[in-house]
């Protein structure tokens, strides 16, 4: 059996949804970090097959940059979710109200 | 034949690591359950010929990021279970999915359905690595230069962010309590 | 000579805005003074220009710039001075100096003193450039212009309700005409391709009566608003509310006459067409005679004056309908003249009664104010005709047209008018000035006005009784526009008799006015034989004229608006405005959840945008890629 694009698009799209799901259902702020790497892994691997199956290296530069700013995304955050969690000492969602509206 | 194997092998263990790091409420088995999806998924760069690609994402995440969670964890306590939001699930799950497919749609719907012409083919006769870094160090210099600043510039925002006193906010203090936080750094330099 | 022109055109605005400054501070005596003396600068350019006109200078034409050009519309800001428009201009600034100096007095006591100048200068501009004016578009702009400083005028002292009424009831009339007037600028443009006069008198030669005659009607419909003739008429007399001098300078002297000006000026267009003309001359006589008949027994001074004003406007739009533009226009000119002093001294009279209007409540005043009888009666005496006052020589003339063009009905009409005109000036004489006091009983110490204010009129005293000797050098001036057309009765002999009979008819007209006037002792209580007569009550109620606007035109419309109001306008028109608000305020409140900022409530409703854009995006991109096949569908169920 031939696994082709469709089969990985697919993975892409599973992943993708899981990704999401937790994103909306985390509460606990570190766990929503997680489900956004989840996010962005699945992108990546669509890239990685779009640039296999036609030959093109430009998806895998895409994976690359994803990466990178993966990593300072995680840097940036964590730093901050240190600063909130040292002044508030909780870094549940439901403490961040002051947005409201 | 092989392939495939491969790819069910790796797609049922990615799905079923991420599932339990979306799912799970203890922060430690999400945080082992994510490093263990990512190496899984180096595995599909493998498969696909990425080679430089599954390199970097078994040092980057599994090494860089996981063990800057790992770290970040142990300001947090996260020994005690996670409390879940109580909601209607079929949303959150239907929401997902719905657009999970709409994205996969848009982006594949145009490959589908006309020829993608490569615009910048593998290199014949050169390995994954040296291809990607003929391509990244030309076409992609410019790129690849800004992410690096990039990357520099959030390593010095989580030093600042992570470092001392930024719990602290100078506007929301008063008068005396800040000029008596310049006499205890202005003490402490003096002796 | 064109900066004269621009003086006589621009001091009174000037004037205006110069008052308008003080509008807002407490009376300023020298905002008065300034604004009479720039208007009286514009008198004396005029004047200047009347003088150059006289002496057979070319016609002055300005354009002083582009206001409209799109298209094939070309409209400047033109002015032209020539025989016609000097006149007016001379009548206007004349009238506007004399009653700016005697308001100076007359609004004394008035808190509106700055505001009335301001209103009145603006007044004196709008009618300027309505004389001034070298194209249609101009006229009208100045048209409208003298209609809004009227209802600002009328409706003066605004916290009267009866006042603000009259001023709305002018302006909506007029509104009604000025329609009317549109439609025939509309159909001069149309027709000819131009508003100046040049231009369209020119094109008027080759187009066909048909179309002439739509035009002169429409015109005259305008011309009928501005000069209250039948059956808009009465607002001019509802407009007696506003002061005095008001009255005398736009209700008698020159805004009304602004219609008559029209007809003369367009006197290229009316020559085309005989038929307007004499429908405008019957209508003129038929308003003649039908004003002075509802003067006869009217109990407010002022609103007899504006009757006879009505009156007067009649005799002119006879005048000018039977083709004899130059009399009409003299008449008008003589008319203002003794008008204005008229007025001016009812003013006055006014004045020393305490605002009271009824003559019947004053009698024998001319012991305390000498000066004021005198002019009124002389400028009663022109308005009859008496030789050898001004109105001797312009209303005799409109008589002997009459009798030239043979037409006797109009003739007999005005002859009778002219009687009448004589009774009822002399019957407000007599019992304003002459017979008991019996103000007495009411409680009224009279006075006579200002001397200053008596000065300022002097000159329209002196003007009623010698405008008669301008009758040929005025004629000589306008015969080259308006046409050589002098009235000859071929017979001496009958012109003799003419002469001689109208004035011992007007004659016994005063007599008997003073004999049944000049001793009257009572005060009317409405219990006499005559006032419980038909006729009386008709003439009195202006022959229901009022009324049955109210009840078979005001009333309708009212209940017409009524069920608009509350079946269209609330259930439909509000009900769906509301609903839109209702709808935005609702969507708005059953929201606000959204902004709980709760984060991960917040990203549901991200992903939910991020599910609608991308759907929008997947519709369109599908649209786009089938555009031909939907088009092919779309084109085959007809669309």
């Amino acid at each position: 059996m031939e696994i082709g694009l469709n089969h990985y698009l697919i993975l892409s799209t599973i992943l993708f949804a899981i990704g999401l799901v937790g994103v909306m259902r985390r509460k606990n702020l570190l766990l929503l970090f997680f489900a956004t790497e989840i996010l962005l892994n699945s992108v990546n691997i669509a890239f990685a097959a779009i640039s296999h199956y036609y030959g093109d290296l430009t998806g895998q530069m895409f994976a690359f940059f994803v990466i990178a700013i993966a990593a300072s995304e995680v840097a940036v955050g964590l730093g901050l979710l240190i600063v909130w969690y040292k002044r508030h000492g909780t870094i549940d969602l439901e403490s961040m109200t002051s947005m409201r509206g | 034949m092989f392939e495939a194997v491969a790819f069910y092998l790796f797609a049922f263990l990615t799905i079923a690591m991420f599932f339990i790091t979306v799912t799970t409420s203890q922060a430690l088995y999400a945080l082992s359950a994510l490093a263990a999806g990512m190496i899984f998924i180096s595995g599909f760069f493998f498969i696909l010929g990425a080679d430089f690609l599954g390199a970097v994402q078994i040092i980057v995440y599994t090494g860089a990021v996981m063990a800057l969670y790992a770290f970040g964890m142990m300001f947090f306590d996260t020994t005690r279970e996670v409390k879940e939001k109580k909601g209607n699930k079929f949303i959150v799950v239907g929401l997902a999915t719905l657009s999970a497919v709409l994205v996969v749609a848009i982006f594949a719907a145009p490959m589908l359905s006309s020829n993608v012409l490569a615009l910048y083919p593998a290199i014949e006769g050169a390995g994954n690595t040296q291809s990607v870094g003929l391509v990244l160090f030309t076409k992609y210099l410019i790129p690849f230069e800004v992410a690096a600043i990039m990357l520099l510039v959030a390593m010095v925002a989580g030093i600042v962010l992570a470092g001392k006193k930024m719990d602290l906010s100078l506007t929301l203090l008063n008068a005396e309590e800040i000029e008596q936080m310049d006499a205890e750094i202005n003490k402490k330099v003096l002796s | 000579m064109e900066k004269y022109l621009y003086i006589a055109l621009f001091a009174p605005l000037v004037s205006s805005l110069f008052s308008a400054l003080f509008t807002a501070t407490p009376k300023k005596q020298f905002v008065g003074i300034v604004a009479s003396f720039l208007i009286f600068s514009a008198f004396v350019s005029s004047y200047i220009l009347l003088g150059h006109i006289m002496d057979g200078g070319e016609p002055i034409h300005v354009e002083m710039m582009t206001w409209m050009a799109t298209g094939n519309l070309y409209i400047p800001f033109g002015f032209v001075v020539d025989q016609i428009s000097v006149t007016m201009m001379m009548v206007v600034t004349l009238v506007s100096t004399i009653v700016h100096i005697y308001s100076i007095g007359y609004m004394d006591h008035d808190k509106g003193f700055n505001r009335f100048f301001a209103w009145l200068s603006a007044f004196v501009f709008s009618m300027m450039i309505l004389v001034m004016s070298d194209n249609y578009a101009g006229l009208f702009i100045g048209w409208e212009g003298v209609g809004l400083c009227s209802w600002g005028l009328i409706g003066f002292w605004f916290h009267k309700d009866i006042a603000t009424w009259a001023a709305n009831e002018a302006f909506i009339m007029n509104r009604i005409a000025d329609l009317g007037m549109l439609i025939g600028l509309f159909l001069v443009y149309w027709n000819t391709g131009t508003l100046q006069y040049e231009g369209a008198f020119a094109a008027f030669a080759q187009l066909d009566t048909a179309t002439l005659t739509w035009i002169g009607i429409f015109l005259f419909i305008g011309a009928m608003g501005k000069s209250a003739q039948f059956p808009l008429h009465t607002w001019l007399a509802d407009a007696m509310e506003g002061p005095t001098p008001v009255s005398a300078l736009i209700h008698a002297a020159t805004m009304v006459t602004a219609g008559v000006y029209l007809v003369i000026r367009s006197n290229e267009l009316y020559s085309l067409i005989p038929h307007v003309g004499l429908f405008i001359a019957s209508l003129g006589a038929f308003v003649a005679l039908f004003a002075a008949s509802m003067a006869l027994v009217n109990r407010d001074m002022k609103r007899i004056i504006a009757y006879s004003t009505l009156s007067q406007l009649g005799y002119m739009f006879a005048a000018a309908g039977l083709g004899a533009y130059w009399v009409a226009l003299f008449h008008l000119m003589a008319h203002a003249f003794f008008k204005a002093l008229l007025f001016l001294g009812a003013g006055n009279v006014m004045h020393a009664m305490h605002d009271e209007l009824d003559p019947f409540k004053m009698g024998g005043l001319k012991k305390v104010m000498k000066w004021t009888w005198i002019m009124m009666t002389i400028a009663s005496l022109a308005l009859a005709g008496i030789f050898p006052f001004a109105g001797f020589f312009s209303k005799d003339t409109i008589l002997e047209a009459a009798f030239a063009e043979h037409h006797m009905v109009i003739y007999g009409v005005l002859l009778f008018t002219a009687g009448l005109t004589a009774f009822y000036s002399f019957r407000l004489v007599a019992l304003i000035f002459h017979g008991e006091e019996r103000y007495k009983i009411f409680g009224i110490h009279p006075h006579e006005a200002y001397r200053f204010m008596l000065i300022a009129m002097s000159p329209l005293l002196i003007l009623a009784m010698i405008a008669g000797v301008f009758q040929a050098p005025f004629f000589e001036m306008v015969e080259e526009i308006l046409g050589a057309a002098e009235y000859h009765i071929h017979s001496h002999v009958t012109l003799w008799i003419m002469l001689v009979g109208t004035q011992i008819f007007v004659g016994l007209a005063i007599l008997y006015a003073y004999k049944k006037y000049g001793t009257w002792s009572s005060v009317p209580d409405g219990s006499s034989k005559m006032e419980n007569s038909f006729i009386y009550k008709l003439l009195y109620n202006q022959y229901y004229i009022p009324y049955a606007y109210e009840e078979y035109i005001v009333k309708p419309y009212n209940e017409i608006s009524e069920i608009l109001w509350t079946k269209v306008d609330q259930k439909i028109v509000d009900a769906s405005v509301d609903g839109i608000a209702g709808f935005f305020y609702s969507a708005g409140e059953n929201t606000r959840d959204m902004q709980s900022g709760n984060l991960s409530t917040m990203l549901k409703w991200m992903v939910a945008g991020i599910i609608i854009l991308l759907s929008l995006a997947v519709v369109f991109g599908l649209a786009a890629r089938y555009s031909g096949e939907i088009m092919a569908i779309l084109s085959g169920l007809g669309v």
